[in-house]
């Protein structure tokens, strides 16, 4: 009975989407009166479905309901009940239904958004085109993706979740990104709301808070995903350029230069069509990382199951959205009135850094899509792997780091006359500071002091304004938004520099008793041993961590095989703090009471999450705290 | 006009290659160094430090097979190369280069997965692979006993592929 409802549920909320579209589209309805809070309703009445579609869902996950499909191919019996929660979205149904009611969540919330209603064309419009997407995406799960349907003979038992997903971190990674990838859909439709109606640049204003919003979210989700994927796959690497990983990399690149673009939007009216430009490129991109997912097309960690009935579904959808949006920029976006810029004004150097991240999305992009084009031509399956993009990367990201600090002391429309002056010593300081690294951690190469320099000076041009303001938190407020975002991309750069350069990764055979020494640090293996989980059995070795001989910490890692699958998966013994991480990962079994351990020391290897931690909260004080106080940033 | 059509165009560009990749095909081209020997190389033996050259893998029929630890399609086919390696009815010693790797990492996977290979040769900068006309990772080349290139296969191998394309090859060559 429960997926029967699901399903009158999901047809409801796909007629209210319906509903809502049309509503706004058509020119006749827009003259019935009343017209606004009937859309208001439409969407209210479209997130309650969805919300209930999705606890009916979960229902049947808790009652092991294995009559329906999803369940049964998801979860087990012995499936712990948080991870049956998880499980909802644990695989390409429950996800596409997640990624719907987010949407509609994100709609609500637009719906209800007070500033936005002294413009009730763009409010209208921009409501029917959110509607329109999620009318597509509902659909796309009735047609294909049915997350309700039933499964005859009911089996006992059911497929159990992916090991690899049964872990606190995957509960939450999928939906923080979605709700990051799905909330890009909203300055998307602001900004095609904009060209169809007045046609100004109004919506910048409207869509920069929704912009921060879901960059917020993109960024924790990334920052999650990395975290997860050091802790659990057992290589102990943090980033793998995986088809995937770059899939959220490229829409965040994007929204992050949308975000500094609608500044200048919003402040000088500049750049309109640019902003315009990445609204629709970032939920592009997003729907094109859905389409990487869920195709099947590129060989990733991520690929579930695939089916190309829906890859294809995906990419209509995908060509139909972005596809007329960059038709009606193409027809309806004036003619940019010409300004003379001036070259080290803060519109020019904003511009220029946003040139530099779509850039970094661009080259990123081809990386990851040069494996179709060859696949393309018929020349077989391959990778490009994290040599391209490390390489590459650089060349965008330099320049980009360099601009970031002397935007920070620009002025708008013209030069700040003391420039020179202002950013003379504070290069200095980042120089005298980054000199202290090879005290520290040892002799490197260029690159690695041009890496802790550029880190440097993004952190203390992050920090100035707290200077110039004599430290005073109240005054400098306005600017703490910028001053974390850049602090945390600071931190973060710092975090990657360093652990690439001075990380030290180790592989040794041990037996009990016996110890290995990577770095100063050494870790002996003082046990092996089995225990039971709730549905896997575990290999655990105990490793007591010690440095000149003082006892640190004793750390547990553990290879896992869960019942369900035949997979191994490696829980790695991880002993943090701030200033370095020690890792350890069981290998095999080599025998004679030998086993083979991959021991890290990464230095500074927390920066790389806490970093975006930092500036996931120069976000929140943006959207959140003080909207009037911040609102007249200059 | 035009120069607001182009984020279209490449768009669309862009969803042709996206569509086809949907429904690719399964036929190889030639490739270019086919029936040319080997390029001439010296290059380090991961496991055992010691510098190899062309000399040391020409003299029998092998497969060269281009890896690295970065590269999802090499883990795929890892367990097919390991299961040949140690099928006695084939002798098919297979070297294999390690291309643009982590020493260590790849020492690890060896270790993980199994070691298929008769020599690992390293190729942190990528060098002779640019030679091989390597263009990712996984590559496999069929070489004779005079160390010329048979046949290339792009992408990862299995047994379908081996019995259909390079079994054949091998008999003829014997």
């Amino acid at each position: 009975m429960i997926p029967e409802l699901g399903q009158i549920f999901l047809v409801a909320a796909l007629a209210s989407a319906l509903l809502q579209f049309v509503g706004g589209i058509s020119p006749l309805m827009r003259k019935i009166e009343n017209i606004e809070p009937f859309i208001e309703r439409i969407t209210m009445f479209q997130t309650m479905s969805l919300l209930i579609c999705f606890a009916l869902l979960t229902t049947s996950f808790l009652q092991d309901d294995f009559s329906v499909l999803y369940v049964a191919s998801n979860s087990n019996t012995a499936l712990p009940i948080g991870y049956k929660f998880a499980a909802v979205w644990g695989g390409h149904e429950g996800s596409l239904l997640l990624w719907v009611l987010i949407l509609s969540i994100w709609t609500l919330l637009l719906s209800k958004d007070n500033a936005l209603k002294s413009s009730p064309e763009l409010r209208i419009q921009s409501l029917s085109i959110l509607g329109l997407i999620s009318l597509g995406f509902l659909v796309f799960i009735l047609y294909t993706s049915n997350p309700f349907e039933r499964l005859f003979p009911i089996p006992l038992q059911g497929r159990g979740l992916n090991p690899l997903l049964q872990d606190p971190a995957l509960v939450i990674h999928p939906p923080t990104l979605y709700a990051g990838y799905v909330g890009l859909a909203v300055p998307f439709s602001l900004a095609v709301s904009s060209l169809l109606t007045a046609n100004n640049f109004e919506w910048a204003k409207h869509a920069r808070s929704w912009t921060i919003l879901s960059w917020m979210f993109l960024t924790g989700g990334i920052a999650l995903g990395s975290w997860w994927a050091y802790y659990e796959l057992g290589w102990g690497g943090w980033w793998f350029w995986d088809p995937v990983e770059n899939a959220s990399l490229m829409p965040w690149l994007i929204a992050t230069a949308l975000m500094h673009s609608l500044i200048v939007t919003e402040k000088r009216g500049l750049f309109n069509g640019f902003s315009t430009l990445l609204a629709i490129t970032a939920f592009s991109l997003s729907l094109l990382g859905t389409f990487l997912v869920r195709s099947g097309v590129l060989i990733s960690v991520h690929s579930f199951a695939s089916d190309p009935q829906r890859g294809l579904f995906i990419l209509v959808l995908l060509a139909f959205f972005s596809g007329s949006a960059l038709m009606i920029y193409s027809l309806k976006q004036k003619k940019a009135t010409q300004e003379k810029l001036h070259p080290l004004s803060r519109e020019s150097l904003l511009l220029l850094n946003n040139v530099f991240l779509c850039a970094s999305a661009g080259l990123v992009l081809i990386g990851t899509i040069y494996p179709l084009i060859l696949e393309m031509l018929d020349l077989g399956k391959i990778s490009v792997g994290p040599p391209y993009f490390n390489f590459v990367i650089l060349f965008p990201f330099i320049p980009l780091l360099i601009t970031i600090g002397v935007a920070v002391f620009s002025n708008w429309s013209h030069a700040s006359k003391s420039l020179v002056k202002k950013i003379f010593p504070i290069i200095m300081i980042a120089i005298l500071l980054s000199l202290l690294f090879p005290f520290i951690y040892g002799l490197a190469s260029l690159m690695t002091m041009v890496g802790v320099i550029l880190a440097l000076w993004t952190i203390l041009t992050g920090i100035s304004p707290l200077i110039r303001n004599q430290f005073s938190i109240n005054k400098s407020m306005v600017y703490m938004p910028m001053m974390l975002g850049h602090i945390g991309l600071g931190l973060m750069i710092l975090g990657i520099t360093v652990t690439s350069s001075y990380g030290i990764t180790f592989d040794d055979s041990m037996g009990i008793e016996q110890s290995s020494n990577v770095g100063d640090y050494e870790f002996k293996l003082t046990e092996i041993g089995r225990r039971n989980g709730p549905n896997y059995l575990a290999q655990y070795a105990s490793i007591e961590i010690s440095k000149d001989g003082e006892y640190i910490e004793t750390v547990y890692p553990e290879k896992r095989v869960y019942d369900s699958s035949t997979m191994g998966m490696t829980e790695a013994g991880i002993e943090a703090n701030l200033f370095r991480d020690l890792f350890i990962a069981i290998g095999e079994d080599i025998g004679g009471g030998s086993w083979s351990m991959h021991l890290q020391y990464k230095p500074l290897l927390r920066l790389i999450w806490y970093g975006p931690i930092v500036m996931m909260m120069g976000g929140l004080i943006r959207v959140f705290l003080s909207k009037r106080s911040i609102g007249s940033y200059q | 006009m035009t120069r607001r059509l182009l984020p279209l165009i490449i768009f669309f560009v862009l969803m042709a290659f996206l569509a086809q990749s949907l429904f690719d095909s399964d036929s190889e081209l030639p490739s270019p160094l086919i029936g040319k020997s080997i390029p001439e190389f010296s290059l380090e033996n991961l496991l055992t430090q010691e510098i190899h050259s062309e000399e040391d893998i020409i003299g029998e029929i092998s497969l060269v097979n281009v890896w690295a630890t970065w590269c999802v399609g090499c883990e795929i086919e890892h367990e097919f190369l390991v299961e040949l390696s140690q099928d006695e009815s084939i002798d098919l010693p297979i070297i294999g280069l390690n291309w643009k790797d982590d020493d260590q990492l790849a020492k690890l996977w060896l270790n993980h997965l199994g070691d298929p290979y008769s020599i690992v040769l390293k190729d942190p900068e990528g060098k002779t692979a640019i030679d091989f006309g390597v263009y990712g990772a996984p590559e496999t080349f069929l070489i004779d006993s005079d160390g010329i290139i048979h046949f290339k296969h792009i992408g990862p191998l299995d047994r379908e592929i081996f019995e259909r394309d390079i079994l054949p090859v091998v008999g003829e060559l014997n």
